[in-house]
């Protein structure tokens, strides 16, 4: 039995840690002063892949992401880890898509690729925290979901058993295939590049990156297991009115860089004195002890 | 079951008993049916469901939708969707609520797209005002401001959903309040029959072990929170906060880039992803202060915030700030409670 699996990631800020640099002075976002990475639940979603694809082998994993033509880079990077390529799919269309248009767009070219059995993806993204895209692509595919997925134990007769992780506990739960599994950060963490991998897939690219050179198109031309899917919302036969913006039923109506209601803060020197002082009060007034 | 255009929020229960969660909203929902001048509704699907109005209706909700089948508990994501999403067709609410839990977070994203409704996740406050659409001008009264922190709580974002309904939204626990109406509040109870608002083939996941762990940290519930950050630099530095902790008779939380670090565990992540905290006294050592956290702890009574950079976000909203390091300042300080308390 061999499974054909789509791995959906996304390219994101790296808003974890974030320096003082990365908001510009009128209160946006300076993304130029943030890296942008392989958002982390995504890759706990490629190692659970790269796992079924060893159980069963001769299965097939498919990253496939959503974003302008650099977000080849975390297609390359699954590569490298084990995945055996992927699809951007990357439009003006769906410039400022809230997570229902992201859905919409990612579940055509999900039907483009037709051949499906698991897609499997983070849980959520960094950016947004929102975990909505998993459930809603499922939605509009019309199959099962299992979210919070921390193991999927293994797939037997088109039924897969999933380990998922929630607020109370541990569930292990059953469904048949194809579903949509998205996965927690406490799931494995994925392997490292592979050198063979890298070796292989280092001059893997989407089209457009290699446009402007007619010698890296020779190359890959010779080599199609390193062309990069590249397609846009014409070529999954995507309904304009539900992309980007216009397919956005949420709307941003304002974005604010707090200000907090400055508190009359007391400085408390860090000497013994004042520390030991600190602490009575804290005791007299019976907020401790 | 004519009533249309009304708010309702989505009901999770165990063991017999209402989410706090769900009680935070139905709070919350009351005051914003009453601001819009529409009735509060709750839905409930599971399965022993007799009397669970008596825990609703007390937080003033006109009509409650109960569906009750063995197959419906423990939750599982198709027949809880169907439900919603033939519900809300017929009786198309104006806003729906649910918890941004496991559950609600598993079960809104689905609905929504159904419905083609915007949903907004992890919202921290919820208002209603106006809103003019910028590009077409169009006026639109009424609106369910749902405001959230965004990218990673380096902004605040109000979101908005104009056209369609209903305005859905997912809201931490903790971070409304829960406040009974009237204890003698009573509305009407509609059964729904399952086999109407459910395809059998949303029975096709199947829960074949469930391992029910109690959460050994009780955040929400400690007077005391010390609280570690970034700036706490390591593990071992945790160890510190911990001793100070059993000293004072604290839990011991930390924000989102902690717990990232890998310096502690993720259910003591206090934040807006996290835990809702409003405690006594608030120690945040080693915590620059990104809006993210401050969603989390900023109804906390008293705040000091330790700090080696004088200029942290933080220190804005703390009663009191100590400038210095950690491995520094807080063994004086379990030195100093030891030698002055009886």
């Amino acid at each position: 039995m061999s499974l054909n699996i789509i791995v959906l990631a996304k390219q994101v800020p790296d808003t974890r840690n974030v320096g003082k640099d990365a908001m510009k002075a009128d209160g946006t976002i300076n993304r130029a002063a943030l890296p942008a990475i392989f958002n982390p639940e995504d890759l706990n979603a490629l190692e659970q892949a790269l796992k079924l694809k060893e159980m069963y082998p001769g299965s097939k994993v498919t990253v496939l992401t959503m974003g302008p033509a650099r977000a080849a880079e975390i297609v390359r990077e699954g590569m490298y880890r084990g995945a055996d390529g992927g699809i951007v799919l990357s439009d003006r269309a769906f410039a400022g898509s809230d997570t229902l248009a992201t859905s919409y767009a990612l579940s055509a070219a999900v039907r483009k690729i037709g051949d499906y059995d698991i897609i499997i993806g983070g849980r959520q993204a960094i950016d947004g925290d929102t975990a909505q895209v998993g459930p809603q692509i499922a939605e509009k595919l019309g199959i099962p979901q299992i979210t919070y997925a921390e193991e999927i134990m293994g797939v037997d007769n088109g039924v897969i058993t999933v380990k998922r992780r929630i607020e109370s506990g541990v569930e292990t739960v059953k469904a048949a295939l194809p579903l949509v599994v998205t996965v927690n950060g406490s799931a494995d963490a994925c392997r490292p590049r592979n050198a063979k991998a890298l070796q292989k897939f280092k001059y893997a690219a989407v089209p457009s990156e290699v446009a402007a050179d007619e010698a890296k198109q020779a190359f890959i031309a010779k080599r199609p297991y390193l062309n990069i899917g590249e397609w846009s919302a014409a070529s999954v036969d995507a309904d304009l009115a539900q992309c980007g913006l216009a397919g956005s039923p949420t709307k941003v109506k304002q974005i604010e860089n707090v200000v907090f209601t400055a508190k009359d803060a007391r400085r408390i020197e860090n000497t013994d004195e004042q520390l030991e002082t600190l602490i009575k009060e804290l005791i007299a007034n019976h907020t401790i002890g | 079951m004519t009533d249309k255009n009304n708010l309702i929020v989505y009901c999770e229960y165990e063991d017999g008993k209402v989410a706090d969660v769900s009680l935070e909203l139905l709070t919350k929902g009351r005051q914003l049916a009453d601001k819009l001048g529409i009735k509060l509704e709750a839905v409930v699907a599971g399965s022993n469901l007799k009397d669970i109005e008596k825990q609703i209706f007390p937080y003033g909700v006109d009509t409650i939708y109960k569906v009750d089948d063995d197959r419906l508990y423990p939750y599982t994501s198709l027949p809880h969707s169907s439900i919603l999403i033939n519900l809300f067709r017929e009786i198309q609410p104006r806003i729906a609520f649910m918890g941004a839990t496991s559950i609600g977070r598993d079960l809104g994203p689905r609905v929504s797209s159904a419905l083609h409704s915007g949903l907004t996740a992890d919202c921290t406050a919820l208002e209603i005002g106006d809103y003019t659409d910028a590009k077409t001008g169009k006026e639109y009264k009424d609106l369910l401001y749902q405001i959230r922190p965004a990218f990673g709580g380096n902004i605040v974002a109000t979101i908005v959903n104009p056209e369609c309904r209903p305005q859905m939204a997912t809201v931490r626990e903790g971070v409304m309040k829960k406040e009974a109406r009237d204890s003698n509040y009573v509305g009407k109870v509609v059964e729904l029959d399952v086999n109407k608002y459910t395809r059998p083939e949303d029975f096709v996941v199947e829960i074949i072990d469930r391992h029910v762990e109690k959460s050994k940290v009780n955040l929400k519930g400690s007077p005391i929170i010390v609280a570690g950050g970034y700036g706490v630099g390591s593990k071992e530095n945790f160890e510190l906060l911990q001793k100070l902790a059993d000293t004072l008779g604290a839990e011991v939380g930390a924000s989102r880039a902690a717990v990232d670090a890998g310096w502690i565990d993720h259910d003591r992540q206090i934040g807006q992803t996290g835990v809702t905290v409003r405690p006594k006294l608030y120690i945040a050592c080693g915590i620059s202060g990104q809006i993210q956290h401050i969603a989390g702890m900023q109804d906390s009574s008293i705040i000091i915030s330790i700090n080696s950079d004088p200029n942290a976000p933080i220190n804005t909203i703390a009663d009191y700030v100590i400038t210095g390091k950690i491995e520094d300042v807080v063994p004086r300080l379990i030195k100093y409670y030891k030698k002055n308390s009886k």
